[in-house]
């Protein structure tokens, strides 16, 4: 619990709005936690146990039994999908936060003609939903035989106009001009002193715009739906979306459609709390647009 | 890495750097032009091709068709309930959602809330979880036959073709009340706290605060979530296609994005490129337009 400021406590609040505040926030609070409460205690039981005892709490503890058993399932597939999940979003997300970084700061610290156009119509592709894209690029890739390759889903990935827009703001903010002219001076070349100063001092942005494309990347449905035909390239969650369309068929799947949910969820989480401070940063500039 | 000599560059516009600039923005530049620019162009342009034959049986082959397509775009049925049926989503969902998002944020900025980390982050975390794997969570929850909760689901038809629509609001809700919270919340956190200790110094309550001074400053930041979210919700897919495992009340041609993949299928790509082609244009004039009526509401007032 954090303290009050000095600030807050000088006027005490009346007792009925403090009270009917929290009891709103207690109330929401349960309902964005529950579904992930229940969806932990489900996966630590059986199948048998699911619907037959109490949702809200723990039978016999068998959780990581249940991971086992989804990692053994048909040889591993699903920890196939985890790997080719973390390969798109983990390397797709490293490459286009570089990418990005670079035009950003090209943008940011470069006068030059047509600098606004460009930036202009980067902005215009931060506005076109992804989804409008998925088919066109669906019909060309089919055109040069890269439809159900790993290709297919990465390529597209490591495009982040958003990323760019992000670098732009940050580098205009956090690079000083005299640190780039005396740079200039001792003689070191312009994309050197990128990737040996200015990359530096644009750390916490890099780690924002590589955090929200490689969420944008984890979660993509369209990609992996309107491209990917063999089991083998697809990533988990389109894995266990595929898992849930068959339960009617083969219901002994549930128990792995719910026990996958959560062991893919947990390293977002994760992920996300660690990087707290950075991708708040990052919210506040997205909001100052 | 080159630099251009400033003797050879000089005749013409004299740019520093050229080559710096050049190295720095082209690999992105290409690969935007590649896939983004392209698909675009490329889509617009099968858009216009439309199939012919040489008699029923004859060879297939794509002519320019003109606008055609598009004739039948606005002809197709499914294609427009599609459209409506999202933007009566929306016009419910959205001011849902935003109002949720703007009470929570202005509750944690007001003193009246102890415990700000801990709500700040157990609101957010759903935005951690994948759409298709909130959709698999709330259909669990809500179908009649797997929910544990049947005392309820058995009452309710939450996934029957009344209330489906409104079940997946619900999952959208879920997993984005908290993201948009916090974007207004540190918009909140950015207004010196001198403005309105004055106005509590004058006897001024929390509710009168926040009505007439912090929601009045943080509107940018409210337009802001409001033209994602109207974006997001044109382009829904995931949920509603998860939700097909759940409820047979979702048909193929749900959501606009839906009959895309549906039309797509057929397979008549030229149709579905001309729905891709008419949607981004309507996502973007609903956000664009939104955009410029808020701007010219603020400057009116």
């Amino acid at each position: 619990m954090t303290a009050l400021s000095p600030v807050g406590t000088r006027i005490r609040e009346p007792l009925v709005p403090r009270i009917s505040a929290m009891l709103v926030m207690s109330v929401f609070t349960v309902y964005f936690l529950l579904p992930l409460w229940w969806l932990l205690v489900a996966s630590s039981k059986d199948t048998g146990d699911i619907l037959t005892t109490n949702p809200l709490w723990f039978a016999d503890f068998s959780l990581f039994q249940n991971i086992g058993d989804l990692f053994a399932y048909r040889d591993g597939i699903y920890l196939r999908w985890l790997l080719n999940s973390v390969l798109y979003a983990g390397l797709g997300g490293a490459v286009a936060t570089l990418l990005a970084a670079m035009a950003g700061y090209a943008l940011a610290k470069y006068r030059f003609p047509g600098r606004e156009f460009l930036f202009n119509v980067v902005l215009g592709g931060v506005l076109v939903p992804t989804t409008a894209l998925a088919l066109p690029l669906f019909l060309l890739f089919s055109q040069v035989q890269l439809t159900n390759t790993f290709w297919a889903i990465f390529l597209p990935s490591i495009v982040s106009p958003f990323g760019v827009y992000l670098a732009r703001i940050f580098a205009a903010q956090s690079v000083p001009d005299e640190l780039l002219e005396a740079s200039r001076l001792d003689g070191a070349g312009e994309v050197r002193t990128f990737f040996t100063v200015s990359v530096r001092l644009m750390t916490p942005a890099l780690v924002t715009i590589f955090l929200f494309q490689f969420v944008a990347i984890w979660n993509n449905f369209f990609l992996p739906l309107i491209m990917l035909r063999s089991e083998e390239l697809f990533p988990v969650i389109f894995g266990l979306y595929n898992w849930n369309t068959q339960l009617n068929q083969i219901p002994e799947l549930r128990s792995f459609v719910l026990v996958g949910s959560l062991v893919s969820v947990i390293p977002l989480i994760v992920t996300f709390l660690l990087l707290q401070r950075f991708w708040r940063n990052g919210l506040g500039a997205g909001a100052l647009k | 890495m080159t630099t251009a000599t400033p003797e050879r560059t000089r005749r013409r516009v004299r740019v520093p750097h050229k080559g710096a600039i050049l190295a720095l923005f082209l690999p992105f530049g290409i690969l935007f032009a590649l896939f983004y620019l392209v698909p675009i162009g490329y889509a617009v342009w099968q858009s216009l091709l439309v199939v012919q034959r040489d008699g029923t049986f004859g060879q297939a082959s794509l002519v320019f068709g003109g606008l055609s397509q598009y004739v039948l775009v606005f002809q197709s049925e499914a294609f427009w309930t599609s459209v409506v049926r999202m933007l009566v989503f929306g016009i419910v969902q959205v001011p849902i959602m935003l109002g949720l998002a703007l009470l929570f944020a202005l509750l944690l900025d007001s003193p009246l809330v102890r415990g700000r980390r801990f709500f700040r982050l157990a609101y957010f975390v759903p935005y951690a979880v994948p759409g298709v794997i909130a959709a698999i969570m709330w259909g669990s929850l809500l179908s009649p036959n797997l929910s544990p909760f049947t005392a309820i689901t058995q009452n309710i038809d939450f996934l029957g073709a009344d209330l489906v629509l409104w079940s997946i609001a619900n999952v959208v809700t879920w997993v984005y009340a908290g993201y948009n919270m916090l974007i207004i919340y540190s918009s909140l956190l950015s207004i010196p706290t001198e403005i309105y200790e004055a106005a509590r110094l004058d006897g001024a309550g929390q509710f009168r605060i926040a009505w007439s001074i912090k929601i009045p400053l943080v509107r940018p930041a409210i337009i802001l979530t409001a033209v994602f979210s109207i974006i997001g919700t044109l382009q829904l897919l995931a949920e509603p296609q998860v939700f097909r495992s759940f409820s047979s009340a979702v048909t193929s041609t749900f959501t606009p994005n839906m009959t895309v993949i549906a039309t797509a299928a057929i397979p008549n790509t030229n149709l579905a490129a001309a729905f891709s082609v008419v949607l981004a244009l309507t996502t973007f004039v609903l956000s664009f337009g939104f955009l410029k009526y808020m701007q010219r509401k603020d400057k009116q007032s």
